[in-house]
């Protein structure tokens, strides 16, 4: 009973997008970090990404709404901070998708990314062309959780998914 | 014994606002480049890590409403407070100046905070801790990009290079208050909440010292005299224009939403 409940709740969650990124949804994003059901209520736990992301409240608005027309009233929504987010997170299908949006993905693990501040370099390939002739412009893009690069091969301006 | 425990949880509902003071006033100044930025790139930089440091902040008011249990939520925190309630360094409410001033606040303040939350990552305190890992991803974004800037201007073109040097003279003075280890952040320190300040100190000097080099700009000496009070809620002028600003809204409409 409880599973089955769960397998609603979960598949609900999974028709909500991220309101900046719509190829991808809440679940693959790694923002839902847990389902608890106990005597008819259920409780969402959820995660930022980043912790100023302006989206938090659009999402939070989404999932009370979508269980809401499931007929789930009693739904509450826990922020947990820890972990704490990061693309390690995100399949390999994920990052497929946000490729073909053209988003190119987190090209390594967080950790990866530890100590060297300010001289570690990678090379993300542009996800239009897939050249590695790419520069990158700024960490800060249009979202928190993206950069801003260049590609000298196709002269195309794209963003990448930050590794964190 | 209960009332130790309440100490504890003022000691760290003073914490809370110590840490999330520094990022809200300094996301407040960094939002006024929004739309003024010399480049666009860094006009979307400045907002972004003013966001990070807006959610950073939100995380922490949170975590002291409810270490408080008054019901004050983290917007009565931001907006109905005084400067005298305030406990941000006065390092982050100075002006943004020209960008050099914004640039070496900002660097001064992210190497602080890189190694600050770096350790508060193992605070006794389980959600200090929590704010700390999540903070930290962010920051090291940020302690680069001010980082990259610093080498950039230091070591550029005559006028940039003088203009960090007077960015130096300026700011340095606030430096010193973000490691003072007073008697709160001694009591936080025995009880395993809070590092040691000595310690940041040291390691963000090494971190320093090796920027500063390569940006070709010379450190002042350690003998200067250093500007004191923000913690304790006596702040330079500037404070109280940034609050008139960021709280005439919910001030004059309390009820407001939106």
């Amino acid at each position: 009973m409880k599973e089955d409940i769960k397998k609603i709740v979960l598949d609900t969650l999974s028709q909500i997008s991220d309101p900046e990124i719509p190829v991808v949804n809440i679940i693959e994003m790694g923002m839902i970090r847990d389902i608890k059901i106990e005597e008819g209520e259920i409780k969402v736990l959820l995660t930022p990404t980043y912790s100023g992301c302006p989206a938090m409240r659009q999402i939070e608005d989404d999932i009370l709404f979508s269980l809401g027309k499931k007929g789930f009233s009693d739904v509450t929504i826990e922020t947990v901070l820890s972990p704490a987010w990061t693309t390690d997170w995100l399949s390999e299908g994920t990052k497929e998708k946000l490729k073909k949006y053209g988003i190119a993905p987190p090209v390594k693990n967080s950790s990866d990314n530890i100590f060297n501040i300010i001289s570690t370099t990678q090379t993300v390939n542009c996800p239009f062309c897939d050249s590695s002739n790419t520069d990158l412009k700024s960490f800060f893009g249009s979202t928190a959780c993206k950069s801003l690069y260049y590609c000298n091969n196709c002269q195309q301006p794209f963003e990448h998914f930050k590794c964190h | 014994m209960s009332n130790n425990i309440s100490n504890g949880k003022d000691d760290l509902f003073e914490l809370c606002l110590r840490l999330g003071d520094d990022c809200l006033i300094l996301g407040q100044r960094l939002s006024e480049w929004c739309g003024h930025a010399p480049i666009l790139e860094e006009d979307i930089a400045m907002t972004n890590i003013a966001l990070d440091l807006l959610g950073q902040a939100i995380s922490l008011y949170k975590y002291a409403c409810e270490l408080e249990g008054k019901g004050r939520t983290e917007d009565d925190l931001a907006y109905f407070r005084s400067s005298l309630e305030f406990r941000n360094s006065k390092l982050v409410e100075q002006p943004n100046g020209d960008f050099a001033v914004t640039i070496l606040r900002q660097f001064i303040f992210d190497s602080y905070s890189y190694f600050l939350y770096d350790e508060l990552k193992n605070s006794a305190d389980s959600t200090i801790a929590a704010i700390a890992a999540k903070s930290h991803k962010e920051i090291k974004y940020h302690l680069r990009h001010s980082s990259e800037w610093i080498i950039r201007l230091g070591d550029g073109t005559e006028e940039s290079h003088n203009r960090m040097n007077k960015a130096v003279n300026e700011l340095w003075r606030f430096s010193g208050e973000l490691f003072e280890m007073d008697d709160l952040s001694k009591r936080l320190f025995e009880n395993g909440y809070f590092p040691n300040l000595s310690v940041i100190y040291d390691k963000w000097k090494i971190y320093i010292k090796d920027i500063f080099e390569k940006a070709t700009l010379e450190l002042p000496s350690n003998e200067i005299f250093m500007q004191t009070g923000g913690r304790s809620g006596n702040h330079t002028e500037h404070l109280d224009y940034i609050l008139a600003v960021m709280q005439i809204l919910p001030r004059s409409f309390p009820q407001a939403k939106w």
